[in-house]
C-alpha cells in the first residue's frame, strides 16, 4: 500500500494523566488561544462507566465532525464509536482550535486527537500491566476492558483503572495504530446526529428555551452601512409586556413570545443615516473593475508573459463574472445571550466557538475568560456563521438585563440583509497556446473582487501573471468566506477560459489538460473520472452537454464531469448527471466523505444556475426564498462520486474541494450543448439566452 | 385572559391560551415547548416547519392556531410510537438522509404525509411532493432514497 500514514499523531512527550474530574469542574487544561494542548487530558476524559468523553473546539454543522472524530478515538481505543461522548465547540470545555472551517477538521485537528487517543491508549494499557501483573505485550484491549490473553478471567475495565486514581505518566510520543489495524477508518459508521435529527430532538440555538427567556427583535436599517440616529418607540411600548432596550445604534425590543417582539419591532420608527453607494447589481461589475483598476498589483507573476504572448499560436480572451451569493443557512443566525455572575454565556450558532467568545469580549470590553461560548447543532455554516455578530447583538442586550436569557433569532430577511456575501467579481484573462497546441505560452488574468486563493493548478504555463487589487473596501456591500473562498471564482475563469482555447485549437477538454497537467495524483484522477463517467471526448460544441472542470483546495484534488440540456427556447439548462473523483488523500469515514461531495454538487447547482443576491445601493432586494432560489427536488440530477482507491496525499477535508469545480464543469457543458459560452455566475436563463444569441451558427 | 383553543396534538387533546391569528409554529415552539419544528422563512417557502393537520402536511408558518381548531396535528415529536421510530425516520436514519438537520423535521413530515397517501409513488411523483421542502447542504438525493424506501417498508413495494 502506497498510502502515506495519514494523521500522523503530534501528541507532545511529557504527559501528565489527570484522572477523576468532577462534572461540571473548571476545565483541567487552560485553553491557550493558538495552539493545542500538550496534554491529551484536555481532549479525552474516561468516566467510571468506561464511556470516553472527546472535546473538541469544533461544531458539528452537519459535515460530520462530530462522527468522523468520534471514530478516530474509537479506533485508537477499541471502542464502538457509539460510546464516544462528543462535546463540541464549548469554550470552557473544549481546548482552543481555529473555527469549523476551511476543511481543516481532518487536516489539522483530526491528527491531534488521534495523537492524544493514542497516548491515552498507551497509558491505560501501562495502568492494566500494573494492575494485572502482566507485561502489555501480554494484554488485549477491546470495548473498555483489558484482559490477559492467555487468562481472560484476569481483567479490569477503563471504569476500573482510572476511578479515584491520580497519577502521572511520562511517556513520550506515542505512535497511533498502523492502518493495517485499524478496524473502522475507511468503513461506514452510523452518524452520531442521526437519532436527534430525525426525531426533532437536536437543540439549535433558537430551540433553547431558557426559563424567563426574552426574545429580542433589533431594529434594521433600510441600507447596508446606515446607522440609527433617532427612534419613536412610543407605539412599540404600548404593547403589553414589551420592553425596549438600547445601546448605541442598537435597539432591540424584547417580549416574551418572539412572534409578539417582531409585531411590536414593526411599530418602532426609526431615522437611520449614512451614504449609499451609487451602484447596483447590474453595474457591480464595472464598479469593481473601476475601483480596483488604480490598485491593481502582480500577485503571481511566472515566466514573461508578453514573450510567451508573441509565441502564442491560438489566443483567447474572456472575461468570467460572478453575482454575489448569500450561504442561506436554512438555520438563519441565532444566539441567546445571559449576563450573570460577572460572566456572559451565549449559546449559539456558530462555527466559530473561540472567536465568538473573543468578539464578545471585546464589545463588552471583558476579558475573554469572563465570556463562555456554548456551541449548539449548527443548521449549516458554509462560511456563514464565522463571524459573531449575532452572538454580540445578544450579549449586548443580556448585559443591560442580568440573569435574564436573550434570544436574538434572526429572520430570513434579516439573514439575507446582514450576510457576508460569496463576492461578487470579475476574471479577465488573455492566453494562448502554441502551435503545437501543448503549451500554454502565456496566461495572463487581470481581476477585482477575490484574490488569487487557488488560481493556479499542476498546469504547465510557460508564463502566468495574476493581479489583484489591494484596494481597502472594494466591495460595497459586506463580504465574506463562501466554503472554498477565491477558488471557485478562479476555478470558474481558469477552468472556462481552458475549455476555450481546446475548442479554439480544436482539441477536446481531456486531451488539453492531458498535455498540460504536471501533478500525477491530477492526471490520473482525471483518468479515473473520464472512465467513470464512460465518456469519449471529442472537440466541442458536440451537441451531447458533457463539461470538464478541474480544481483544488489545498491538497484535495477534483475533477468534475457535468452533463446539460438546454433549453435553447427558454434558456434552462436543466442538469442531468454530475460526476466528481476526488482526491482527498485516505478517506477515514467514506459515506460523510461521499456526503460531502453530494451535498457541494447540489449546492453549487444554485450557485451556477439561479443564486443571485439583488441589490440597489445598500438595498439587498432579496428577502426570502421566492427571489433567492436555491435548489430544489426537481434540479437534482443524477450524482456519481468516486474517490481513487490509493492516494500519496495526506488525509485533507473535504468541505470545500468539491465545490471548486462545479460551475464551471457545467458552464463548459453548456457550450459543448450549444457552442454558447456563459461567462456570468449564475447563469440564469435570461443570460444563457444572451449568450445564445452571439454562438456561432452550427 | 384569552380564550382556549382546544386541538389534538400528538393524539392528545390540547388547549392553548393565544390568540386565534397567532401562527401555530410559535404556539408549538413557545407555548407547547416543541421546537422539532423549525423556523426557516416564516412564508411557507421553506416546508422546514411543516407540520401534518389531520392528513395534510402544512406549513405552520402559515397555519394559525385558529385553523387548527378541533384538528389533529401531528409533529416530528408525535412520529415515534413507544419509542420506535417511524418508516420515514428510520430511512432518514439509515440513509443519512440530511446533514445539518435543520430542514429534517419538516421534510420527513412532508414525505410521511405523502407516503400515507401513496406508499407506491414513482420517483417522480416524490420529487413533486417534496418540492416545496427546501434543503441548503444537499442531502436531496439521499433523502429521495429514504422516501422511497420508507414507501417499500410502509408495503409500497414497486
Amino acid at each position: 500500500m502506497r498510502r502515506r500514514d495519514f494523521l500522523q499523531g503530534v501528541a507532545a512527550g511529557a504527559v501528565t494523566f489527570l484522572f477523576t474530574i468532577p462534572a461540571g469542574s473548571a476545565p483541567i487544561v487552560p485553553t491557550r488561544p493558538g495552539a493545542y494542548p500538550e496534554d491529551f487530558n484536555a481532549f479525552l476524559k474516561i468516566s467510571a462507566d468506561g464511556r470516553v468523553g472527546c472535546f473538541v473546539g469544533k461544531v458539528e454543522l452537519g459535515q460530520g465532525a462530530m462522527t468522523v472524530l468520534a471514530m478516530l478515538v474509537a479506533e485508537e481505543l477499541e471502542l464502538d464509536p457509539a460510546k464516544v461522548d462528543m462535546v463540541l465547540g464549548d469554550t470552557d470545555l473544549c481546548p482552543w482550535d481555529l473555527p469549523t472551517g476551511g476543511s481543516l477538521t481532518m487536516w489539522h485537528t483530526a491528527p491531534v486527537l488521534r495523537g492524544a487517543a493514542a497516548e491515552a491508549r498507551a497509558v491505560l494499557l501501562g495502568m492494566a500491566s500494573n494492575s494485572l501483573n502482566a507485561p502489555v505485550a501480554d494484554l488485549a484491549l477491546k470495548d473498555g476492558a483489558i484482559w490477559v490473553k492467555t487468562a481472560p478471567a484476569r481483567r479490569t475495565t477503563f471504569g476500573e483503572l482510572v476511578k479515584g486514581r491520580k497519577l502521572e505518566r511520562h511517556l513520550g510520543k506515542v505512535k497511533p495504530k498502523p492502518l493495517s489495524d485499524c478496524t473502522l477508518i475507511g468503513r461506514r459508521v452510523p452518524r452520531k446526529d442521526a437519532l436527534a435529527k430525525v426525531t426533532g430532538a437536536a437543540k439549535y440555538a433558537g430551540d433553547l428555551r431558557l426559563p424567563g427567556t426574552l426574545h429580542a427583535c433589533i431594529l434594521r436599517p433600510p441600507a447596508q452601512g446606515q446607522t440609527l440616529v433617532a427612534a419613536d418607540t412610543s407605539a412599540a411600548e404600548r404593547v403589553p409586556g414589551v420592553r425596549i432596550v438600547r445601546d448605541g445604534s442598537l435597539l432591540a425590543v424584547l417580549h416574551p413570545q418572539p412572534d409578539t417582539a417582531r409585531k411590536a419591532l414593526a411599530l418602532v420608527k426609526g431615522t437611520f443615516e449614512g451614504p449609499e453607494p451609487d451602484v447596483d447589481d447590474a453595474r457591480i461589475y464595472q464598479y469593481l473593475v473601476d475601483k480596483a483598476a488604480p490598485g491593481q498589483r502582480v500577485m503571481i507573476s511566472r515566466g514573461d508573459v508578453a514573450a510567451g504572448e508573441k509565441r502564442a499560436a491560438t489566443v483567447v480572451e474572456g472575461e468570467y463574472r460572478n453575482a454575489y451569493e448569500s450561504h442561506a443557512t436554512l438555520e438563519p443566525h441565532a444566539s441567546v445571550a445571559k449576563w450573570e455572575g460577572g460572566r456572559m454565556t451565549v449559546w449559539s450558532s456558530t462555527q466559530s466557538p473561540f472567536v465568538f467568545r473573543d468578539s464578545v469580549a471585546e464589545a463588552l470590553k471583558l476579558p475573554p475568560d469572563k465570556v463562555h461560548i456554548i456551541a449548539q447543532f449548527v443548521g449549516g455554516g458554509f462560511g456563514g456563521k464565522l463571524v459573531g455578530l449575532d452572538a454580540v447583538e445578544a450579549a449586548r442586550i443580556a448585559r443591560q438585563v442580568p440573569g435574564v436569557p436573550i434570544q436574538v433569532a434572526w429572520n430570513r430577511e434579516e439573514d439575507f440583509f446582514l450576510d457576508g456575501y460569496r463576492p461578487a467579481a470579475v476574471v479577465k484573462i488573455r492566453s494562448g497556446l502554441d502551435a503545437g497546441r501543448g503549451a500554454i505560452t502565456f496566461w495572463d488574468s487581470t481581476v477585482a473582487g477575490v484574490s488569487q486563493g487557488e488560481a493556479e493548478l499542476a498546469y504547465d504555463m510557460q508564463s502566468n501573471r495574476y493581479q489583484a487589487p489591494a484596494v481597502p473596501n472594494l466591495h460595497p456591500l459586506k463580504v465574506g468566506a463562501w466554503r472554498a473562498p477565491n477558488a471557485h471564482t478562479n476555478a470558474f475563469a481558469r477552468e472556462s477560459q481552458l475549455d476555450a482555447l481546446a475548442a479554439k485549437a480544436g482539441l477536446d477538454p481531456v486531451t488539453l489538460r492531458r498535455r498540460l497537467i504536471t501533478d500525477g495524483r491530477l492526471l490520473s484522477l482525471l483518468d479515473l473520472a473520464v472512465e467513470t463517467f464512460g465518456w469519449e471526448p471529442a472537440p466541442g460544441p458536440t451537441g451531447r452537454g458533457i463539461g470538464l472542470a478541474c480544481g483544488a483546495w489545498r491538497q484535495g484534488l477534483v475533477v468534475a464531469i457535468a452533463q446539460v440540456s438546454v433549453d435553447k427556447a427558454t434558456g434552462k439548462v436543466k442538469t442531468e448527471r454530475v460526476l466528481e473523483a476526488v482526491d482527498v488523500g485516505l478517506v477515514v469515514n467514506p459515506d460523510g466523505a461521499r456526503q460531502q461531495v453530494e451535498g457541494a454538487i447540489t449546492q453549487c447547482i444554485g450557485q451556477a444556475l439561479s443564486e443571485e443576491i439583488r441589490f440597489k445601493g445598500g438595498r439587498i432586494l432579496d428577502k426570502n426564498f421566492d427571489t433567492y432560489l436555491l435548489p430544489r427536488f426537481s434540479a437534482i440530477p443524477r450524482i456519481q462520486v468516486v474517490f481513487p482507491e490509493t492516494s500519496t496525499a495526506v488525509t485533507q477535508g473535504i468541505g470545500e474541494p468539491p465545490v471548486v469545480p462545479v460551475a464551471a464543469a457545467l458552464a463548459n457543458a453548456v457550450f459543448d450543448a450549444t457552442g454558447a459560452r456563459v461567462t456570468h455566475v449564475p447563469f440564469t436563463p435570461e443570460r444563457v439566452l444572451e449568450a445564445l444569441k452571439h454562438a456561432p451558427a452550427r | 385572559m384569552e380564550p382556549t383553543v382546544s386541538f389534538v396534538l400528538n393524539g392528545k387533546p390540547v388547549s392553548v391560551a393565544s390568540p386565534r391569528d397567532r401562527m401555530l409554529v410559535w404556539v408549538l415552539r413557545d407555548e407547547l415547548g416543541l421546537t422539532g419544528t423549525k423556523v426557516g422563512c416564516e412564508a411557507g417557502l421553506c416546508g422546514a416547519c411543516t407540520v401534518i393537520v389531520d392528513s395534510e402536511a402544512v406549513p405552520s408558518c402559515s397555519t394559525t392556531l385558529g385553523d387548527v381548531a378541533g384538528k389533529a396535528v401531528l409533529t416530528i415529536e408525535g412520529l415515534a410510537l413507544d419509542g420506535k421510530l417511524n418508516p420515514v425516520q428510520e430511512a432518514f436514519r439509515e440513509h443519512h438522509a440530511f446533514q445539518c438537520g435543520y430542514c429534517t423535521s419538516g421534510m420527513i413530515m412532508a414525505a410521511w404525509a405523502f407516503l400515507k397517501k401513496k406508499p407506491k409513488a414513482t420517483r417522480s411523483e416524490i420529487v413533486e411532493a417534496m418540492e416545496g421542502n427546501l434543503c441548503r447542504c444537499g442531502a436531496h438525493v439521499r433523502i429521495l432514497d429514504a422516501v422511497e424506501s420508507a414507501g417499500q417498508a410502509m408495503g409500497g413495494a414497486r
